[in-house]
């Protein structure tokens, strides 16, 4: 399988500050991609706009040498996305968010898949509770149970890390890297600094982005 | 098993489990599905109260305070439409979905629908009997607000999605959706006025229908751009 | 025609065009509308049933018709933008938020004004001035929405959806409040549905209505002027044109 995620001269402007400028990406398969920067350096926008989510930048995007625009469905059909909100709904279970994840990724209908995926985050138990009396680091694995559950090669991941205890973090950097062994592809940010491999790779964010340039 | 799949799934699996999920939430909720219905009944309490009881002068304007009452509780909900799902994240999620935006907008709103206008047209005649609405234009009264309103919560729904980004949107949500109700005010009461007269309703009922389907083919691309654009902050 | 349409999309080639546009625009503006209202006011006839108090149509009938074209060409200005990214079009419509709003004013005020010795009150719930209040909120609610964002591309984003979504309502709330005022009071004069009138009368309300579409075009020409220098201060051709840069 195919699988590059490209940018050209990419630009962002927010009130009147280039967030980054004429940045240039080529992300593969089998890669771990830690966006790097300090706060307000424009690491979630630059994620934001890489999975299509903001419209306002300048630059073009191409999936497998394809422009966006003309791919956009293939591109979401590829792509896994966690948020820096865990997009977990307070009022349902695990299972009950887990399986509206399934549907809407267009996933088959499959219970024991949704356990399995909550096994995997050491959320057995939980399975049944309502997410809002779980606390913020077991919410933010119900999300991360979506990586187990959902079989996608692109992963962009907004401080996936954030909450997560010590356990938690080494588990999901295993996962990351055993992600990009099987020819996936992650793009992350994260003020965890991930263990060297030659799978990672780093991309900096500078204030006005002139380093990003050079 | 291979390790990476494309979705197979059809939209139609997509729209079901979204209308579940949004059902089983406000279940959950319940006062969010009661506060529109009391609002509406304490609102029609202060009519008589501000104006006169005297039984032939409410009869006169019920319809009018009937529809604009049960208007505003419809209004009344709109805010919480996409803001719990933009708040924790879930709309992010809604946006990236394989599946046509629009499509999942519609299934939001039709649950909006289908607990927020559709019990408002229930319990409106029992409200048209404390307003003393001459006999014979109750079941006009339930079937035009249910038809109704679902043209309201689909124009409604454009104006939650453009201000959900906003922390103050609630007022401005009002400002934006309330003179685009218009037309349904006007045929919706029209159409009880015109069974209290006596006169044929079909006409009126079939305005409210053309106007529903207006809605219906435009609304869900407008939600659909409004919330790309929302989620832009 | 395509390289044409971008090409005059670029604010810079705007800002250049629109130079020789506006004064044009000025001239017709200030000599069709001193025509207008001299012939209007002093030397058509007086109407057989209203007197001298018809005159006022001479500013309600342009106002009232800018108000919905301006309303129109806003929704059209933010399908451009929103459909070729031409960011003029959006500074466009931006600026005629606000002018169209003044012009719906005008219009209600003057027809509140003529109704004092038309009907002996300030205000009647006559269809025309109904819709006109209404349109008077929807370019209140374009106004605020835009304001209301703190991103400018999502607030021109927004506010373009706004425009587009109240230009389908607009004829569906003009037959609904017709219909709903002969229902309610059929026999009542209305101040706009007027028999035909005489040549004397109609032909300065003609030059007027031009006029005001030229000072239209000539102000919004203007107003998008200086929003483009405003937007684009930081561009390196509009600092030559302020002699920063040489």
């Amino acid at each position: 399988m195919s699988l590059r995620l490209q940018a050209r001269k990419l630009a962002c402007e927010r009130d009147d500050r280039w967030l980054f400028r004429d940045l240039d990406l080529d992300i593969h398969a089998g890669e771990i991609v830690r966006v790097e920067g300090p706060n307000g350096s424009g690491k979630t926008t630059l994620l934001k706009i890489l999975s299509g989510q903001l419209a306002d930048f300048q630059g073009e995007l191409y999936w497998n040498d394809h422009p966006m625009r003309r791919t956009r469905q293939d591109f979401l059909a590829n792509l896994l996305y966690l948020g820096h909100a865990p997009g977990v709904k307070a009022a349902l279970t695990p299972l009950e968010n887990l399986a509206w994840y399934q549907a809407l990724a267009g996933e088959p209908d499959d219970e024991p898949a949704r356990f399995a995926a909550l096994a995997s985050v050491g959320l057995v138990g939980f399975e049944d509770l309502p997410a809002g009396q779980l606390s913020a680091g077991q919410q933010r694995r119900v999300a991360l149970a979506r990586l187990e559950l959902i079989p996608r090669p692109l992963w962009v991941l907004d401080e996936p890390f954030t909450a997560i205890d010590r356990d938690g973090v080494a588990a999901l950097e295993g996962r990351l890297a055993a992600h990009a062994r099987r020819g996936g592809c992650v793009l992350v940010t994260t003020h965890h600094e991930l263990a060297d491999s030659p799978a990672l790779r780093r991309i900096r964010l500078g204030q006005g982005g002139d380093d990003a340039a050079l | 098993m291979p390790l990476f799949r494309e979705p197979e799934g059809s939209a139609g699996v997509a729209i079901r489990a979204t209308l579940k999920r949004d059902l089983v939430l406000m279940m959950r909720r319940r006062s969010e599905v009661l506060n529109p219905l009391v609002f509406f009944a304490l609102v029609i309490t202060l009519f008589p109260i501000g104006i006169s009881p005297d039984p032939e002068l409410l009869a006169a304007i019920a319809p009018g305070l009937l529809w604009v009452a049960a208007l505003l509780a419809a209004l009344l909900s709109l805010d919480s439409l996409f803001r719990s799902d933009y708040d924790d994240g879930s709309l992010e999620q809604l946006l990236l979905s394989p599946q046509p935006l629009p499509a999942l907008a519609l299934a939001k709103v039709a649950v909006h629908w289908l607990l927020t206008g559709l019990p408002l047209a229930l319990m409106a005649p029992l409200l048209g009997i404390m307003l003393s609405l001459p006999a014979g234009s109750y079941a006009v009264l339930a079937l035009s607000l249910a038809l109704g309103s679902a043209s309201l919560s689909l124009i409604g729904a454009i104006g939650a999605a453009l201000t959900v980004g906003l922390s103050r949107g609630g007022v401005l949500l009002s400002l934006l959706v309330l003179p685009l109700y218009i037309p349904v005010l006007i045929f919706g009461a029209g159409a009880v006025q015109a069974a209290i007269l006596g006169d044929g309703v079909s006409a009126h009922l079939a305005i409210l229908g053309a106007l529903l389907a207006v809605a219906l083919s435009l609304a869900p691309w407008a939600i659909a751009a409004s919330l790309r654009i929302s989620i832009n902050g | 025609m395509w390289a044409f349409i971008h090409k005059l999309g670029s604010p810079k080639w705007f800002y250049a065009i629109s130079a020789r546009l506006q004064p044009w625009f000025w001239v017709a503006a200030a000599v069709l509308i001193v025509i207008g209202s001299a012939w209007g006011l002093a030397f058509a006839p007086a109407d057989y049933q209203q007197g001298n108090s018809f005159r006022i149509i001479y500013v309600h009938v342009p106002a009232a018709f800018l108000a919905q074209s301006i309303f129109v060409s806003m929704a059209v200005a933010g399908f451009i933008f929103m459909v070729w990214k031409i960011k003029v079009a959006d500074m466009a419509a931006a600026m005629m938020a606000p002018l169209g709003a003044a012009m719906t004013f005008v219009a209600l005020f003057s027809g509140a004004v003529w109704g004092v010795p038309t009907w002996g009150t300030w205000w009647m719930w006559d269809a025309r001035l109904t819709s006109m209040l209404i349109l008077l909120f929807l370019y209140f609610g374009v106004i605020a929405l835009r304001g209301a964002f703190t991103s400018r591309d999502s607030a021109s984003r927004a506010a373009s959806v706004l425009a587009m979504v109240g230009v389908i309502n607009i004829p569906i709330i003009k037959y609904s409040v017709d219909w709903w005022y002969t229902l309610h009071q059929p026999a009542t004069f209305s101040v706009t549905s007027r028999p035909a009138m005489p040549m004397e009368m109609w032909a300065p309300l003609l030059i007027m209505v031009l006029g005001f579409y030229s000072f239209f075009i000539a102000l919004t020409l203007m107003r998008t002027r200086s929003e483009i220098l405003r937007r684009e201060a930081n561009k390196r051709w509009v600092r030559e044109l302020a002699g920063e840069v040489s």
